[in-house]
């Protein structure tokens, strides 16, 4: 079966050449047929490489140690669950997920646009097919996933035990999603220079996608968050971590475009700004795919080989210098149309919103590029921390939510500065008293926190007072009652109504962030059972060790051969809060020269983290135990000298046995975060706001629509 | 199995060409009857009608958002009825535009009536 995953390699090869060809001599030869043909052969190569996909997929659920892949990242004992997921732990795989996905919302967004703009279609063709065709030529000559081995090895080496969580199935899928149609705006960008058709009809085109992009990005970068804090024992959820910093940069300049680009729809304006934030998005995805799968940069995400670095650096430049000449060579049609009516509008806060949108994503840029850099230039490897990337994010994240509460106040084209100051009063006072209370209870130290939940407090009331007006107008034209009205309100206004949302949720979200970490409390410390510490205003007591071994007692599907942890009883003035427990787990390691036993615990430890979760504060803990204590190491170099292979795992056992009878101490990390849970909350919000926004209104409501105002237009300009 | 696999490759390559080659074969079955020039013009025109009607959408939306700003109090009666008659004006330009059929036009061309270069104005009704 690898040759026919293998075979499928080379047919989406060739298919992407004659689709490039294709579509390009149809859209300069004036031949349709030929640019139908280069748009069905996206359609075929979403068919292979599904193909492709289902025969990988298959050789992990049936445990096929012929394929490579599939005797490096799973096992028998790896469950179902995961098995189906670890096709995309692999370089190999992953690479194969992101071209199934490219030519899945590539398939989509050219059957949609079929019958529209077939001249930029075409050329947008051109340009995904070769974006599929480098994906795949990567996997044909760098990175086969259906390279084998014969005979098969008896057992897999099982699914890196970082990657045994829910969470972590679902974020490749998601961020891959989000980077793939991150390139379809990309796409339709060129096409629409090189067709030099840059009006509002590609835009409408890819508003959508661009949508879409943006919303699986951040499920993404949320679902990665959400990974770190559960499952990577340091307690965090960002760590400006150069993997994560390359999702987040095409997600800002994303952000960035899909506000300013309803000032080209409404006015025809921002034309080169526009093209220039799609060329960006879609580059810095490219870019972002490049940190993951080259190995270029130390991350905890780096689970790519270092082999693949030049054919991405090629690929970017090429997009990179394509970019700019095609954006510089059509300046002269990108000129607005139109000019800013006034500086008190809409518009003007957009403007602005983009700019610290674009300078948050060059500070990300900066501090994530500068060790490649700095190694480039002088040769010595250097980093920034993420102190470095807090002195900058935090202010202009500040001014961005400060933004989203303003923009909803402030009428499109020009608003009076009577009717601004009426529309700020309650925003305003909102703020003003969220500040008076906090100072009043003593938070004044953390001025930052303190300014972002003033800003917080802004948005909410000045998106609560823009629902309760649109209600209350709804109310009068239609007489309806108060949830018809707004029900009614957000259906006939989702772009609006759902944007307003996401700013709710952004803001909820940076509530979550500020709290947690200005306001936490965190301890380490080593203790033995009885012992207890403080973190904050809770108290907790090491109560008794715990311990298991094999797989049968491993309900969390850890993978681990033996955990040993601790149940730690929380409490606060008194009064239990919650039984936490941590553990540590260890692994097989493949090195013989650890011992039989040696070799059963001997692979990379992984710290089990146990959390308190609660909408006001989330109780962490995490434990490193003792491993090497003279006790256990005893038993591991006795059961080394005197067992075999088969009898190794009765080691386990009395290892356990030690740890419950006589256990030594264990170093422990606990940390009290306020708010921690508004962070999961606000990006939900988020997401449902977005689905509102994008989601597209019935055709039959759309047709009564334009045919309403069609004719309400001569009535209302003869009465004038 | 490997006779399987050769089979199914063979499967994929004809459902492949079969799919991807559906227009050419349409289009050769067409070429007798068509009349050279027919297709650059209705290309033409469908461009321009595809770029009217996404301009007539936008224009739409600006009027109803103008409404709900000045229902919300954003806008003064007196702006909202300057802004709402500017914008009106802007749609009836577009709706004759569509109204009078496709004419082969640059891209521009249906924008260019509403231009704003100066103060603001009605556009003209020519």
């Amino acid at each position: 079966m690898a040759g026919l995953g293998y075979a499928c390699l080379l047919l989406a090869l060739g298919i992407c050449a004659y689709g490039i060809c294709a579509s390009i001599y149809g859209v300069r030869a004036g031949r349709p047929e030929f640019s139908a043909s280069g748009r069905r052969s996206v359609y075929a190569l979403f068919g292979v490489l599904s193909v492709a996909f289902l025969v990988l997929e298959l050789a992990f659920l049936r445990n096929d140690f012929t394929f490579n892949t599939v005797a490096d990242t799973s096992s028998r004992t790896t469950p179902l669950a995961y098995r189906a997921a670890a096709v995309w732990a692999s370089q190999e795989g992953s690479l194969l997920l992101w071209a199934w996905l490219l030519s899945l919302w590539s398939s989509v967004a050219l059957f949609l646009t079929r019958r529209r703009m077939r001249d930029v279609a075409s050329y947008a063709t051109a340009v995904l097919l070769g974006f599929g065709g480098f994906f795949v030529a990567l996997m044909i000559f760098y990175a086969n996933p259906f390279a084998t081995t014969r005979p098969a090895p008896p057992e897999g080496v099982g699914l890196d035990p970082l990657l045994r969580f829910p969470t972590m199935m679902i974020h490749p899928p998601m961020l891959y999603s989000g980077y793939t149609l991150c390139t379809i705006p990309l796409a339709f960008g060129v096409g629409a220079l090189l067709a030099r058709r840059v009006d509002a009809d590609w835009i409408k085109a890819i508003r959508r996608f661009a949508f879409a992009g943006w919303l699986f990005l951040g499920a993404g970068i949320l679902l990665g968050a959400r990974w770190s804090y559960s499952e990577l024992g340091w307690g965090g959820y960002w760590g400006w971590d150069a993997v994560e910093n390359a999702s987040l940069m095409p997600w800002l300049t994303a952000t960035a475009f899909l506000h300013s680009l309803m000032i080209q729809e409404k006015r025809g304006m921002l034309k080169v700004w526009n093209v220039s934030l799609v060329l960006a998005t879609g580059t810095l995805a490219i870019m972002g795919t490049f940190l993951v799968r080259s190995g270029v940069l130390n991350s905890i995400h780096a689970f790519g080989g270092a082999t693949l670095g030049v054919p991405f650096v090629c690929l970017i430049a090429v997009l990179i210098i394509g970019s700019i000449y095609l954006v510089t060579s059509r300046r002269e049609m990108l000129r607005s149309e139109n000019r800013l009516d006034s500086l008190l509008s809409r518009e003007s806060v957009f403007l602005v919103n983009n700019l610290v949108l674009v300078a948050l994503c060059f500070v990300i840029f900066w501090g994530t590029y500068f060790p490649l850099i700095s190694e480039a230039v002088s040769g010595t490897e250097s980093s920034v921390g993420p102190p470095w990337f807090d002195r900058y994010t935090v202010p202009l994240a500040l001014v961005l939510v400060l933004l989203s509460g303003i923009g909803p106040v402030i009428a499109w084209r020009r608003a009076t500065l009577a009717n601004a100051r009426r529309n700020f009063l309650v925003p305003t006072v909102a703020a003003l008293a969220t500040a008076a209370v906090l100072l009043g209870a003593g938070v004044g130290h953390k001025p930052l926190a303190v300014a972002l939940f003033c800003c917080a407090a802004f948005v909410f009331a000045s998106v609560g007072q823009e629902f309760a007006r649109g209600t209350r107008a709804r109310r009068a034209m239609a007489g309806e009652s108060i949830p018809v009205a707004l029900l009614a309100l957000v259906r006939r206004n989702r772009r609006r109504y759902g944007g307003y949302i996401v700013h709710v949720g952004i803001a909820v979200l940076f509530i979550g962030v500020a709290a947690s970490s200005s306001f936490q409390h965190a301890t380490e410390t080593q203790m033995r059972p009885g012992q207890s510490t403080r973190v904050g205003a809770y108290t907790v007591r090491y109560v008794r060790p715990t311990a298991s071994i094999t797989p049968k007692y491993d309900r969390a599907h850890t993978g681990s051969t033996l955990a040993l942890g601790a149940e730690v009883d929380v409490t606060k003035n008194g009064r239990h809060v919650a039984t936490l427990n941590p553990s540590e787990g260890y692994y097989a390691s493949q090195e013989a020269a650890q011992g039989t036993v040696g070799s059963l615990i001997g692979g990379q430890p992984v710290s089990h983290v146990a959390i308190d979760g609660g909408v006001t504060r989330d109780v962490w803990s995490a434990i490193s135990p003792e491993i090497e204590a003279p006790a256990l190491k005893r038993i591991v170099d006795v059961g080394n000298r005197t067992l075999g292979s088969e009898e190794a795992p009765i080691a386990l056992l009395y290892l356990a046995r030690s740890y419950l009878k006589s256990p030594p101490p264990a170093q422990f990390h606990f940390i009290v975060s306020p708010l921690v849970m508004w962070i999961w909350i606000g990006g939900l919000i988020v997401f449902i706001g977005g689905l509102i926004a994008v989601w597209p209104a019935p055709s039959t409501v759309r047709a009564r629509v334009a045919a309403r105002a069609r004719v309400r237009l001569p009535r209302r300009v003869v009465r004038a | 199995m490997a006779i399987v696999i050769v089979l199914s490759i063979v499967v994929l390559l004809v459902l492949i060409v079969l799919l991807v080659g559906a227009p050419l074969r349409q289009a050769a079955a067409r070429r007798a009857g068509a009349v050279e020039g027919d297709t650059d013009n209705l290309a033409a025109g469908d461009r321009a009608r595809d770029e009217l009607e996404a301009a007539r959408e936008a224009k739409y939306r600006e009027i109803r958002d103008a409404e709900l700003d000045f229902r919300t109090g954003k806008l003064s009666e007196r702006d909202y009825r300057e802004l709402d008659a500017e914008l009106r004006a802007e749609a009836l330009v577009i709706l004759d535009e569509l109204d009078a059929g496709v004419r082969p036009r640059g891209a521009s061309g249906a924008r260019s009536r509403s231009r704003r270069t100066g103060p603001r104005r009605r556009p003209s009704s020519d």
